[in-house]
């Protein structure tokens, strides 16, 4: 067996999602009741030792993101749930929270409790209406199992309307305030200034998700599964030409082919039964090539060396008969529509990488999207623009994943 | 005094008071960033990305407007990816803007060496001009989306929110809500967002008019100062006269009072000076 079952319930798990049965018996009312009598500095040093870095992509130490927010000053302070899942490939949170909504719940919490936040938020992406309802239900469940009250964290849920940009943490915030979704510019940073200029603890949903599995155990459990330098496990959004798309969990440091090819994961390739290439981390993520993807594990030291990283955990796999330049058409038709508008390089440039894209023209306009793409990731304000030309390079730095030359 | 700070800007030590951005620390190294969404009496928008500057240990380049500097931060003004992207930014704005009114912008795309062609052929702002009003002219095919007006019309200046930036991405607009005409809109006509406008995406209605019928003529036009004769505020007027008429009415950005701003009374109420009928 590859696949581990940690954050998502293992299949002998019978109760409803959201109900009292599975808080039990996943073990988080032990979690939420062991973490609640710890102090913030005890619960944030389990986190540091379990060594959990942050899933919507960034794999920003999670311990010292908590650290930074108990320490920062302030007497109002919000913890967030960010479940706006926008990425093209991505939908792992979704099936998450669909199958263990308790846990990301559970973790949201904790996490109030440790960096001492009475407010929390769930941002949740507008389109996922029935995962929103199981979300709330699972809300109700925690506050009738007595998690709730006065003195308890206030959780809201909010719903996103559509923009993939107000998945970009700043961008949140806004949101939330009742603001166009425009990113700020950083710093200051959310954990100094974030929801009403208040120190704000931002995490992805599976990162929460991790702190409940986590307490409902302890960091020696955890690490038990990843590698040296990234404890435990990745959900991975298996789509393309796969036999068994879908959302896996597997341990870090997984080999790529393994994650393709296992008889209990991806299967094996599907289409021309060829491959072509893998994007990995979703639209503004990375295309790698067969030779990369045969020699490379799910963990980032591995992925850096060959430009890529985990991002998300969108794996996209293209058999060979796919024309990659359509594609990028496609990625590029995405971010355009997405980017907020608010500065220079992602407004217009994110137009023309698609027009030169539509034209036919990505491979002969080699030098002008190059610079473009530079100016993109060196001056564009938020992550959108920064990334929006990474799928784009990485093929125009791999020519030999070309169809059409 | 506060406390300062020691910075690197180009190879070069300089100490300014903390709080100083790096634009501004730039401009005291006389190594001068270039701007065009930046504006002395208005919060930075961050949006242009024209005055980015690399600032050693930052994965990306920093805009220098908003940072502020820091002790020990080593800033490069003109790196490769600092030329590259200032670059960028001019081509990418004269690909979409008609620019010929927008001095700041064409001094950025002069000084990057930009080719004023290379990304053209795409979509632009191209669009109709709107005269929905006695006194000031929307050409948003000049509009670069500096934000200034948005700020001058919200809480930097007037307060009075009748301007948003609407849409997204290549369609994001200023739009005064819904498409709205302005006289349908909250606007009050302080004209503040044209004292602002550097491209001359808005416009005084008289200048407007003076420019279509080829009368505008910058060489012809004197300043007089004087102090608003309305209120007992005492905000400063210039008054931009050409032929013994007055064709404008601004405020220095550098007065006590106004900074730059005024009402819909001082900015526009001129008429009555040239009329022939007052006592």
């Amino acid at each position: 067996m590859n696949e581990v079952r940690r954050l998502l319930p293992d299949r002998h798990t019978v109760s409803h999602p959201a109900s009292p049965e599975r808080l039990r018996e996943r073990g988080f009312d032990q979690a939420l009741a062991k973490a609640m009598a710890m102090s913030s500095e005890a619960i944030i040093a389990e986190i540091i030792a379990s060594g959990i870095k942050g899933r919507g992509g960034a794999a920003f130490p999670t311990g010292l993101k908590w650290s930074s927010v108990n320490k920062a000053a302030g007497q109002t302070k919000y913890v967030v749930m960010n479940a706006d899942e926008s990425e093209l490939g991505t939908f792992k949170d979704r099936v998450l929270l669909e199958e263990d909504p308790l846990g990301a719940l559970v973790g949201l919490l904790i996490a109030a409790h440790a960096v001492g936040a009475r407010k929390a938020f769930c941002y949740i992406r507008g389109e996922y209406r029935e995962v929103e309802h199981r979300l709330a239900r699972a809300l109700d469940i925690l506050q009738q199992e007595g998690w709730g009250g006065p003195d308890a964290v206030d959780v809201e849920i909010r719903r996103g309307a559509g923009a993939y940009i107000a998945g970009e943490e700043t961008a949140l915030f806004n949101s939330i305030e009742g603001k166009r979704p425009e990113p700020r510019v950083k710093p200051p940073f959310p954990t100094n200034k974030g929801l009403w200029g208040s120190p704000t603890l931002i995490q992805n949903v599976e990162t929460l998700a991790n702190v409940a599995v986590l307490f409902a155990h302890d960091a020696a459990w955890f690490t038990q599964y990843g590698t040296k330098d990234t404890a435990g496990t990745k959900l991975i959004a298996l789509s393309g030409h796969i036999q068994h798309p879908g959302v896996y969990e597997v341990p870090f440091g997984m080999p790529l082919a393994d994650i393709l090819h296992a008889p209990d994961l991806g299967g094996s390739l599907a289409g021309s039964g060829r491959l072509g290439a893998v994007l990995l981390g979703g639209a503004a993520g990375t295309f790698l090539s067969p030779d990369e993807v045969a020699t490379s594990r799910l963990d980032y030291a591995s992925l850096g060396a060959v430009g890529a990283s985990i991002g998300s955990g969108a794996v996209m796999v293209f058999d060979d008969t796919v024309d990659l330049q359509w594609v990028l058409t496609k990625l590029a038709r995405f971010f355009a529509e997405e980017s907020c508008g608010q500065c220079v390089p992602c407004r217009i440039g994110t137009q023309r990488i698609m027009e030169i894209a539509e034209q036919g023209n990505l491979w002969t306009r080699n030098q002008d999207l190059r610079a473009l793409s530079q100016a993109m990731r060196d001056a564009s304000i938020c992550g959108l623009g920064q990334t929006a030309p990474l799928a784009l390079l990485s093929i125009l730095d791999r020519p030999g994943l070309r169809r059409d030359a | 005094m506060g406390n300062s700070v020691t910075l690197m800007i180009d190879g070069q030590s300089v100490t300014v008071a903390e709080g100083t951005t790096l634009r501004a620390a730039c401009d005291q190294a006389e190594h001068v960033v270039p701007t065009l969404c930046w504006h002395e009496n208005l919060t930075p928008a961050n949006a242009c990305r024209a005055c980015v500057v690399e600032v050693k240990g930052s994965r990306t380049l920093v805009a220098s407007c908003s940072r502020v500097a820091e002790d020990g931060m080593d800033v490069q003004t003109a790196s490769e990816r600092v030329l590259n992207a200032r670059q960028v930014v001019a081509e990418l704005l004269l690909s979409v803007s008609d620019a010929k009114l927008a001095p700041d912008l064409l001094h950025l795309a002069e000084m990057s060496s930009a080719d004023p062609v290379r990304f053209t052929g795409g979509a632009t702002w191209a669009q109709p001009v709107r005269q929905d009003n006695n006194l000031y002219v929307r050409d948003l095919s000049k509009c670069i989306l500096c934000y200034r007006c948005v700020q001058a019309c919200g809480d930097d200046a007037q307060n009075t929110f009748a301007i948003a930036v609407a849409g997204r991405g290549f369609g994001a607009h200023i739009d005064a809500g819904f498409g709205r005409d302005l006289p349908e809109s909250d606007c009050v006509y302080c004209g503040n967002c044209v004292a602002v406008c550097p491209t001359g995406a808005l416009m005084g209605k008289t200048e407007w008019d003076l420019r279509q019928q080829g009368q505008w003529d910058e060489s012809r036009i004197t300043q007089t100062e004087t102090i608003c004769s309305y209120c007992g505020v005492g905000c400063e007027l210039d008054l931009h006269v050409m032929d013994n008429q007055i064709v404008k009415v601004t405020s220095p950005q550098d007065h006590p009072v106004t900074h730059g701003m005024l009402c819909v009374k001082g900015r526009y109420g001129y008429d009555f000076v040239q009329s022939e009928d007052h006592h």
